[in-house]
């Protein structure tokens, strides 16, 4: 079987209160499957690597092949837990090393 | 070399300067080069000015850009006349048939924009790619409805969205991609502004160039027609002679 390729991408949140992680979460979920669908977000391989409240940053990781889709999804979230709030993808790297050490 | 990027349609009010003054630190901070907020025909050039100090103070290229909606194309060509040697960008904002056609032939409008959300009244078919195509005029999308739209509205735009760039793409007539946003919150990062194209199918290359080469190549075309060294494309003024 193929190796997936993985994405890692490098997030900083724009909002006045500090969500929760399940929030932030949720509102990512949400916005996959609003554009994309079940079985588009099935596709994503999406998964939480880090969530830090007090810097407002997250490092999710993706699919390759639904990096497109998923960039597009998190520009697309407009609000976390009911208040708005805005997703910035500040790098995307193959590896979490290579990754926190471009962004830093 | 990084790439450039531009949003030539940031929708602020210019006489609210607080609010101006805090979207223009933003694109700043999130590495725009050229913003344009539009005016509408009554221009003030006080405000264009102080509207440039304070990009130029942010390290941001300016770009002074006039929306103008005309009721027919009397008005059109009356607006044109009056302004293109006062604006480097014209947009023209299409809500008939008529207008649309006069301004896809018309050479001195730089944008087609479409903002109506019913498809009945988004005039960019397949003649008007092709009169676009024949003049230099290009097609503007805003993202803000993407981002403050939900389910069906949203779905039908997309709709639209996917068959308008699919005609620019197919007959050569340059997309623009601008966020067209009033609100601070809802600016994004120009990569991200470019993924959101991704949803009425431009791939990566072609987002790129949405929000950077076409945009920056309307401007640049537009400055050296206004500057004081142009004759006709392809001739300038390179140096002048002193009277014998």
């Amino acid at each position: 079987m193929k190796r997936v390729k993985r994405r890692y991408l490098f997030l900083q949140l724009e909002c006045d209160s500090v969500p929760a992680e399940r929030e932030f979460v949720d509102a990512v979920w949400a916005s996959v499957t609003k554009l994309y669908g079940e079985v588009g977000a099935s596709l994503t391989g999406l998964a939480l690597i880090n969530f830090d409240a007090e810097r407002k940053v997250a490092v999710l990781r993706v699919t390759l092949a639904t990096l497109s889709m998923m960039r597009a999804s998190l520009a697309a979230i407009t609000s976390i837990a009911g208040k708005e709030a805005a997703v910035n993808v500040v790098g995307v790297s193959g590896t979490l090393k290579a990754l926190y050490a471009r962004v830093q | 070399m990084t790439r450039a990027f531009s949003d030539l349609h940031l929708r602020v009010n210019p006489k609210d300067q607080q609010a101006t003054r805090k979207i223009i630190i933003k694109a700043a901070r999130f590495r725009y080069t050229q913003i344009s907020i539009p005016f509408t025909s009554n221009l003030n050039e006080e405000e264009l000015t102080k509207l440039k100090a304070t990009c130029t103070e942010s390290g941001l290229d300016f770009v002074s850009r006039a929306d103008f909606r005309p009721r027919s194309e009397n008005e059109l060509t009356h607006f044109l006349r009056k302004f293109r040697r006062r604006f480097e960008v014209i947009c023209v904002i299409c809500d008939s048939k008529e207008v649309a056609r006069q301004a896809a032939k018309d050479r001195r409008v730089d944008l087609l924009s479409f903002p109506s959300l019913d498809h009945h009244k988004r005039f960019f078919d397949r003649a008007e790619a092709e009169l676009a195509s024949c003049s230099l005029a290009a097609l503007e999308v805003d993202i803000k409805p993407l981002l403050i739209l939900e389910g069906p509205p949203r779905v039908r735009l997309l709709t639209s969205l996917r068959r308008e760039v699919a005609l620019a793409r197919e007959f050569k007539v340059p997309t623009v991609v601008s966020s067209g946003v009033a609100e601070e919150r809802l600016m994004r990062l120009p990569r991200d502004l470019a993924s959101l194209t991704f949803l009425f199918g431009l791939d990566e290359a072609q987002a790129l160039e949405a929000t950077s080469t076409n945009p920056a190549a309307i401007v640049a075309r537009n400055r050296e027609k206004l500057s004081n060294r142009f004759v006709a494309p392809g001739i300038s003024i390179i140096k002048e002679g002193k009277p014998s």
